[in-house]
């Protein structure tokens, strides 16, 4: 007899199979050869499974179910539209590179027990998986918040230290304080009929004032998730402090649900659209990854520098949504998916990428010990299978062809050279000067990548140390592989790709589905006029040109090749030292754009024996927004202090008054 | 394709190959004249080649297999962007694989190539060039490609022949747009291809270098390499400008193999001027201190946004 199931049924079993997964890291918690050899692969089956069923979804009607769980009379509900159905594709393929780099990946005597970690990797996974899936209010607050609890749990995994705790407790707040305000968002979404399903919200009809408050709470609260600038300062204090499989996790796939969340809000649930939101989420966008991008520049710590890289890459994703909203606003939906799909191709690029660099680092500190960027060096030699996975990961990232982050660039690029078509002249004017920023902050990014990559992987070992390091084992090496072939194959192949999120977002917009033209080597999307890109023809022409050149000289040259010591100009002595260091890297950028950073210079006097001389550079949102919102609440406190007195009759006075007080409202 | 397409797309990546070292010869040829010395021979940069091509290589002990693959990969991103730039016919095949935003990509990438390579060896002027590089690259990238923008805003395309065809086509109007972005690219191109005021060719005074700091350690045919695409982007850019500023008398379909047999000659003498004009602005201005490069870059990444604004204030 067969038995058909629909997606939906298979998608949720396969994040059940993940809590079961989990649980089952309790029966041998501190085997490490358990969770390892046999939990972790079985977590990535269920991550690949995932990926391809909601991949098979993706051309289907959306379907939606009730769960009858929970409290009784709040079932939950679960839909699966295409909007999700790419997002769980995202989660399935990442997560199952990253399980499969884990598998390899912890060690004895790391803080909390494997069992746990185990158990709290996969909740993370199917939290995520939930947050995607549900349907109504209450279940995707109840995800959201068992992702962000059970991730807080991930990144204090070394609990022992006291930088770590810290850390965590900045992350927890700044998820609550954004959970707080999507909760709000959702309150004022139900538009007066209490009730919470999506569909619901849907059927609701709010007024402007009250649409554009709702998007601002989204906003507000999805932006804390993505880290869009100010509520950006968790993410550089928790991405170092997790282990490098969470972060891998957090950077790659749980910044996407916020990016998710945003998308559901404002283009499925608030009916109607204001253009001037766009401008928003436009200006916060481009300031985000511009100021991500040059803080990214000036790290040490190579944690950091991507975590910093990370709110770039989310800034350029809420930049691209802000375009789609004003085009959609005015009226041009089709320049709207333009500038969606672009958005959704670099949330896929940037789940490949930023993993595959952040399990990069996990190897290199694994091999050597070291965050610093001031004590690596040279580990091409000792490390290649990390280094050169690790350096197709640095070169998509740096926006260059044929690799997959110059394809959503580029789409990007595309939808703003349309930004003469906006109606509003005003914004007509600005909307390219966002290109320019974009530009800037692409080329940027290469910068940074030259400065991560050259210092970690190139050059001479600064330390003595480094010459033990070993390469990554079996299982690591498999899941950076992974994620290296994902970034060739989304580079190589978005006209496979893009058609397929072009018809999940003309269905989001209810905007007729278009051709991306050409044959499949070919993108050549119709809504941009005249403009080709096929990477594929570039790869080949790359490689034939580099396969002439080498064998073209041959004919002529000097076979002869040499070792010998390096020349550098003749100057005897040439030490690791003396090598540009990172922070060396970064002062062209801390120079430049000196206003945006919180330095502090250390100078040594003329007459000094022993000179040093160290800067420090340090965020300006925490003495502009943080720290005066901490004095106020203490102030605040402070003032109310004197109501405690600390004498019970006191506290009983206090009741009673109370009481007298309600009784005189309800008379 | 037809066999006038395939024509002009060979055509233009060998006679790019060829004529690239020439340009290079052209432009110190100038350079001397205007200086009162005796020039070299327009031959020199090819003697250069033969003879570093006939050298044994050396290559620093603890320099990596990127290290060694860097030149080729260089080398082989400026074939391919000479591929797609209409500079003899606009009738090229290569050109659907890559438009103008691609282009800016490429360059890109072999600028990522070459500072990566310098960074290998581990030494100071290494690691010095090649910071320096991305410093100027960082600014100079996002100023190209709001030149191109501008271009593409105009022809409502990005494919660069397009591109050069529609401004071809168009009545000789002077575009006020065009005439900021031209500025813009003149400085860009100057500060990538290692030009006065951003970095001396000729110097071998090492803390003022900057292409010169990169490519110290090599030797023999990969530094041939690396000098022979050093002349093809000098090239590329030019072909650059011509595509976009002075697009007029590239070969199409329309004009049959007689148009493309004419844009030869013609791209030589848009070629002599360039490299003449190029020497007179080198002999004229003097070498920025390198903190000062910012502000000259920052300067070229303005005019060519200002470009962008005047077009879409006036022209639309």
């Amino acid at each position: 007899m067969a038995v058909s199931f629909s997606s939906l049924q298979v998608c949720l079993a396969l994040l059940a199979a993940w809590l079961v997964v989990g649980f089952a890291g309790l029966l041998r918690p501190r085997s490490i050869r358990f969770a390892g050899r046999t939990l972790f692969p079985l977590g990535a089956l269920c991550g690949a499974a995932l990926a391809t069923v909601a991949g098979l979804s993706l051309g289907a009607a959306p379907e939606s179910r009730v769960l009858e769980l929970g409290l009784p009379g709040l079932p939950m509900h679960m839909r699966l539209d295409a909007l999700s159905a790419v997002f769980l594709v995202l989660l399935g393929a990442a997560s199952t590179a990253i399980s499969v780099f884990s598998a390899g990946y912890f060690r004895k005597g790391e803080g909390t027990l494997p069992g746990l970690l185990c158990l709290e990797y996969h909740v993370f996974l199917a939290a995520m998986g939930f947050v995607l899936l549900a349907d109504d209010a209450y279940s995707f607050m109840v995800a959201w918040e068992s992702m962000a609890l059970s991730s807080y749990f991930l990144v204090t995994t070394q609990h022992r230290i006291e930088e770590i705790r810290r850390a965590g407790f900045l992350y927890l707040l700044v998820a609550h304080v954004g959970a707080l305000s999507i909760l709000l968002g959702f309150g004022v979404l139900q538009g007066g009929s209490w009730q919470f399903t999506f569909d619901a919200m849907r059927a609701a009809h709010l007024d402007a004032t009250w649409a554009s408050i709702a998007f601002g709470l989204a906003l507000f609260g999805f932006g804390a998730k993505a880290g869009l600038v100010p509520l950006h300062v968790w993410l550089p204090e928790a991405h170092p402090a997790a282990p490098s499989p969470v972060s891998a996790l957090m950077s790659g796939v749980m910044l996407k649900t916020a990016v998710y969340g945003f998308l559901r809000v404002t283009f499925d649930l608030i009916g109607l659209q204001l253009w001037w939101w766009g401008l928003v989420a436009l200006g916060v966008g481009l300031f985000t990854a511009f100021y991500g991008v040059i803080f990214a520049a000036v790290q040490t710590d190579m944690k950091r520098l991507l975590a910093w890289s990370s709110i770039e890459n989310l800034g350029i994703a809420f930049a691209g949504i802000g375009l789609a909203i004003i085009f959609r606003g005015s009226g041009l939906g089709h320049l709207a998916v333009l500038a969606l799909v672009a958005t959704l191709y670099h949330c896929l690029n940037h789940a490949m990428m930023k993993s595959l660099l952040f399990l990069g680092t996990g190897s290199v500190l694994h091999a050597t010990g070291e965050r610093n960027l001031g004590r690596l060096g040279g580990l091409i030699h000792r490390m290649p299978w990390v280094a050169w996975m690790t350096l197709i990961g640095a070169l998509a990232i740096a926006g260059l062809p044929p690799l997959n982050g110059f394809v959503s660039e580029w789409l990007l690029l595309q939808a703003f050279l349309f930004a003469g078509d906006v109606p509003h002249p005003f914004a007509s004017m600005l909307l390219p000067a966002g290109a320019a920023i974009v530009a800037l902050c692409a080329a940027l990014a290469g910068y940074v990548m030259v400065k991560f990559y050259g210092v970690v992987f190139l050059g001479q070992p600064r330390e003595a140390s480094l010459s033990t390091a070993r390469d990554a084992g079996f299982a690591e090496r498999v899941g950076l592989g992974l994620l290296a072939l994902g970034c060739v194959l989304l580079g190589l192949f978005p006209a496979l790709i893009v058609p397929v999120l072009d018809g999940a977002v003309a269905g989001l917009l209810h905007v007729p589905t278009s051709r991306w033209g050409g044959p499949w080597w070919l993108l050549a999307p119709e809504r941009a006029r005249h403009a080709t890109y096929g990477p594929p023809a570039l790869c080949l022409l790359l490689v034939v040109a580099v396969v002439l050149s080498i064998y073209g000289l041959r004919l002529v040259y000097h076979r002869t090749v040499r070792r010998g010591p390096a020349w550098d100009c003749g100057h005897a002595r040439s030490d690791a030292r003396m090598q540009d260091t990172a922070e060396g890297f970064g002062q062209p950028i801390r120079h430049m754009f000196e206003p945006f950073f919180e330095m502090t210079r250390k100078l040594p006097s003329p007459s000094d024996p022993t000179p040093t001389y160290a800067v420090t550079v340090g965020d300006r949102a925490w003495k502009l927004l943080y720290l005066p919102i901490a004095t106020a609440v203490h102030a605040v406190a402070n003032a109310v202090a004197w109501l405690q007195q600390g004498r019970i009759s006191t506290y009983l006075m206090y009741s009673f008054a109370t009481l007298i007080l309600l009784l005189a409202f309800v008379l | 394709m037809t066999p006038l397409a395939a024509t002009t797309q060979l055509l233009e990546i060998v006679g790019a190959a060829l004529a690239a070292p020439a340009f290079l010869g052209w432009v110190n040829q100038c350079r001397a004249w205007l200086q009162n010395r005796r020039a070299p021979s327009l031959m020199q940069p090819y003697r250069g080649l033969r003879k570093l091509l006939n050298k044994d290589a050396i290559l620093a002990t603890n320099a990596s297999p990127l290290f060694r693959a860097a030149p080729y990969v260089v080398f082989a991103t400026m074939l391919v962007a000479a591929a797609i730039i209409p500079s003899m016919g606009t009738g090229l095949p290569m050109s659907t694989a890559a438009d103008g935003i691609a282009l800016v990509g490429l360059l890109a990438t072999a600028r990522v190539f070459l500072s990566l390579a310098a960074m290998d060896v581990g030494t100071a002027f290494g690691t010095l060039g090649a910071r320096r590089e991305m410093m100027v690259g960082f600014l100079a990238e996002p100023a190209l490609l709001m030149v191109l923008f501008v271009a593409a805003m105009l022809s409502r395309t990005t494919s660069l022949p397009l591109i050069a065809e529609t401004l071809a086509g168009q009545a000789p109007a002077l575009y006020p747009s065009l005439a900021f972005t031209a500025v813009a690219f003149l400085l860009v191109m100057l500060a990538e291809n290692a030009r006065l005021p951003i970095d001396n060719p000729a110097t071998h005074l090492e803390l003022t270098m900057i292409h010169e700091a990169m490519i110290l350690e090599y030797s023999a045919r990969h530094l041939a390499l690396m000098e022979w695409a050093a002349a093809l982007k000098l090239f590329n850019y030019a072909c650059i400008g011509f595509a976009l500023f002075v697009p007029w008398g590239a070969g199409n379909e329309a004009s049959g193999p007689i148009g493309l047999l004419l844009a030869v000659p013609l791209l030589a003498i848009k070629l002599a001027i360039a490299g003449a004009a190029l020497a007179l602005l080198e002999i004229l201005s003097a070498k920025l201190r390198v903190f000062r490069a910012p502000e000259f870059l920052a300067t070229a990444f303005l005019l060519a946004v200002l470009g962008l604004l005047v077009h879409l204030l006036l022209e639309t």
